[in-house]
């Protein structure tokens, strides 16, 4: 049974979530463009946002990219300038430092979603079902911190990379790297691919429109012809 | 040289009454819609005055327009490209609600709904956001109406720039004017500067600016870029939405609804025929008080021959330049020199107009001792004398130019005695019109445009050609493709309430349906009592979960 569920949470389950995030976001953009938005709700309070925002939003992007690098880069690609153990080191000290970021920015962001009655009122379930997800995940995240520090000769970080590398290039098998994993990584790997699997279905749609396209525009007008 | 067309607006505020007829029309069309319950399209201000949103003219606190590199170049004011995105996150420009105001309504089913009681029951203020209770409305669209409230606060207002306001606070020097506004269909907009998605854009045919609602994303920038505060978040649809200057009824030839339903015959439509190419370099005239005059420079003379056959080779309609020879607006900025632009320095070349509002004479004047312009024997008052002071004006409309408001004023004041002395003396007094450099052609010709502002002569709007809208002229592709679809529509439009019955609720992704929200109902309300008002609650009032 323990098998069997390891093998769904870890083997199947990332596929089922990203091919839900990756064709609910494409049918959502295509049908329905007029919900595609970030849903800002900066018109109800600024209070809070300028540190809040600013630290989540941040911390955010560079655990992301974090996670990105860190779980997909081979191992064989960054062998010849580190050990495995100075680059679990280098991702538990970059990952708390981020964390810490975020964690001190979202909790603001909760204090408002939840505590400031326009906010409040007008936000939707998944407004604040995200937030309380994302709390979730970065606590897991910053609880492997602990977790890691018990065996920093960075085995345990191979396992994870390996599962991650096998998911996104449709190797067999992945499952099994996660199998004697702490708790800990099991539930911070189910919770983030739920929330890829929700992203289409709530305002995370926005993280697709960052609009870098902006900063290569000609000139700064724009005149649409007949 | 580039020619473009574009439909202009004059608001003639010598004629405003104040009377918000334009708001109303305007409101019951455009933004009855939730989340949109906050804003006016078209707002009119008493002023001197905060006005809505609270201050907004003062661009030092919102950084909405442009401004002037040391190098000579234009970025909007709150930031070029890179600054802007580092903003995304939280826009520290971006006014709140307070600053427009917190939309409420009162509880007028509680009137008949109400159980028996000693005392009368009473409807409650409630706010449309929250659904609670207020006490009283702290600031409004209009809350400064008729000079409400006390000087201190209006002694702020942004046009006191350079003048000792205190002794406007006297009570015998106390003056007051109406300021309609919308958007100004500006020819340098910072609004589609700001927007980092590329939603906002200027329509080649016409020059209206409008919000593609689809690709709108929120990022808000344009709220905080407009000088004007004429886009509005919608908070409900989390897009930005803004005056869209009727479009619909501009390309059919019919004024807009705020120009058609203005009882005081104050507005103007008309074409006007620029230059293009010019437009960066009048923006970034070096003083601000050169920008009214440079934009000026942008504007062709739609009787030219040389700029007649030039359009015609840019593509510009026949029928439109024969509206161009016609254009009130032309007549009153140009030829007349009486019509002024909104805060032009605010570099963003606005192309909604206004003719400077004449005043009362001072009291010590009317005691017989009236100063006259000098050289005019006695026949047009100073105008250093009217009530409203032409620094007010000029700060207002010229970047604080006096000369070019006390002509138009002065012109305005010849016109009355003139036709006075023509009407009811029977003397044509061409010494008056002479005073002020005009024949008695274009007095006669102004008279008629100002004083008896006939439909026709206030609306010159030629129907736009979508039909041309293919390669060649009168290829009826487009036109041909698009008929038979729905009209003007949120997002899925036609898709998603197209099919009759009741609309729904919102869909697997969240949109919401544009029930009208201005029939009294507010988050939370308990069940309509009979045949009452239809109440909302939480599920159909368009809420997200």
């Amino acid at each position: 049974m323990n098998e069997f569920l390891n093998t769904f949470f870890f083997g199947i389950f990332p596929y089922l979530a990203i091919g839900t995030m990756i064709i609910g976001s494409i049918l959502r953009y295509d049908r329905d463009p007029y919900s595609w938005k970030a849903d800002s709700s900066q018109l109800m309070s600024r209070k809070g946002l300028r540190l809040g925002s600013n630290l989540f939003h941040v911390g955010i992007i560079l655990l992301f990219f974090g996670h990105l690098v860190g779980l997909l880069t081979p191992h064989w690609a960054y062998e010849p300038f580190m050990t495995s153990g100075q680059k679990q080191l280098l991702a538990m000290v970059a990952g708390g430092i981020f964390g810490s970021m975020m964690l001190v920015g979202l909790l603001i962001l909760i204090v408002r979603r939840f505590g400031n009655a326009r906010v409040s009122a007008t936000s939707s379930f998944w407004d604040k079902a995200i937030l309380l997800m994302l709390l979730a995940q970065l606590i897991l995240g910053l609880l492997t911190i602990p977790q890691s520090a018990k065996h920093m000769d960075g085995s345990s970080m191979i396992e994870l990379a390996a599962w991650a590398q096998k998911i996104v290039t449709f190797r067999g098998g992945a499952a099994e790297h996660i199998l004697a994993q702490n708790i800990i990584f099991k539930l911070h790997i189910v919770l983030g691919l739920t929330m890829f699997l929700v992203l289409p279905f709530t305002r995370l749609v926005h993280i697709f429109s960052a609009p870098i396209k902006y900063l290569f525009r000609t000139g700064y007008q724009i005149v649409r012809k007949r | 040289m580039t020619i473009r067309a574009q439909i202009g607006m004059v608001l003639n505020l010598d004629k405003c009454i104040g009377c918000h007829t334009c708001s109303i029309t305007c409101k019951n069309v455009w933004t009855s819609r939730g989340g949109v319950e906050y804003a006016w399209f078209n707002n009119v201000e008493t002023k001197p005055g905060l006005g809505y949103p609270r201050n907004w003219e003062d661009q030092e606190e919102w950084k909405g327009g442009w401004e002037r590199t040391k190098s000579g170049k234009l970025k909007p004011k709150a930031g070029g490209k890179v600054g802007l995105l580092t903003q995304i996150f939280a826009n520290p420009n971006l006014p709140e609600i307070d600053d427009y105001y917190d939309p409420y309504t009162y509880e007028y089913d509680r009137l008949k709904s109400a159980p028996e009681s000693k005392t009368v029951p009473t409807a409650r203020m409630k706010s449309v956001i929250t659904g609670k209770t207020k006490d009283k409305p702290d600031w409004g669209v209009n809350w400064e109406e008729l000079l409400g409230g006390e000087f201190e606060k209006r002694r702020s207002d942004y046009n006191f720039k350079d003048i000792q306001e205190q002794m406007y606070g006297e009570f015998e020097n106390t003056f007051m004017m109406y300021l309609p506004r919308l958007c100004e269909h500006c020819l340098n907009p910072s609004c589609v500067a700001s927007c980092p998605s590329g939603a906002i854009y200027k329509r080649e045919e016409d020059g209206i600016v409008l919000i593609d609602q689809d690709k709108c994303r929120g990022w808000r920038m344009c709220v905080s870029g407009c000088p004007y505060k004429k886009i509005y978040f919608n908070w409900q649809s989390g897009k930005s939405e803004k005056c869209t200057f009727c479009y619909p009824r501009i390309e059919a030839g019919e004024p807009t609804v705020c120009s058609e339903t203005c009882v005081g015959r104050i507005r103007y439509l008309g074409v006007l025929l620029y230059d293009s190419e010019q437009i960066k370099e009048a923006a970034s005239a070096p003083d601000e008080k050169d920008l009214y005059q440079a934009q000026c420079d942008l504007f062709l003379d739609p009787n030219d021959p040389d700029v007649i056959a030039r359009a015609k080779a840019d593509g510009i309609p026949e029928s439109w330049l024969k509206a161009a020879k016609a254009s009130p607006v032309y007549k009153m900025a140009m030829d007349w020199k009486i019509a002024f632009p909104l805060h032009p320095e605010y570099r963003t070349l606005p192309m909604v107009w206004y003719v400077p509002p004449l005043s009362p004479i001072q009291s010590v004047h009317e005691n017989g001792l009236m100063e006259s312009k000098e050289g005019t024997n006695g026949m047009i008052p100073d105008v250093e004398s009217l009530r409203i002071p032409v620094k007010y004006l000029a700060n207002l409309l010229t970047a604080g130019d006096e000369k070019p408001v006390t002509i138009a004023l002065e012109r305005m004041l010849a016109m009355r005695a003139y036709m006075r002395g023509k009407s009811v003396d029977g003397v044509t007094n061409l010494d008056i019109l002479k005073d002020v450099g005009m024949s008695e052609f274009e007095m006669d010709d102004m008279y008629q445009m100002m004083a008896i502002a006939n439909y026709e002569d206030r609306f010159v709007i030629p129907t736009n050609h979508r039909e041309y809208a293919g390669d060649g002229p009168f290829d009826q592709e487009i036109a041909f493709a698009t008929r038979s679809e729905c009209g003007f529509s949120f997002g899925n439009g036609c898709h998603d309430n197209g099919g009759g019955g009741e609309p729904k609720r919102s869909n697997l992704f969240g949109t919401q349906s544009h029930a009208n929200t201005m029939d009294g109902a507010f988050r939370g309300a308990k069940t309509p009592g009979d045949g009452g008002v239809k109440t909302l609650n939480k599920e159909n009032m368009g809420d997200k979960s």
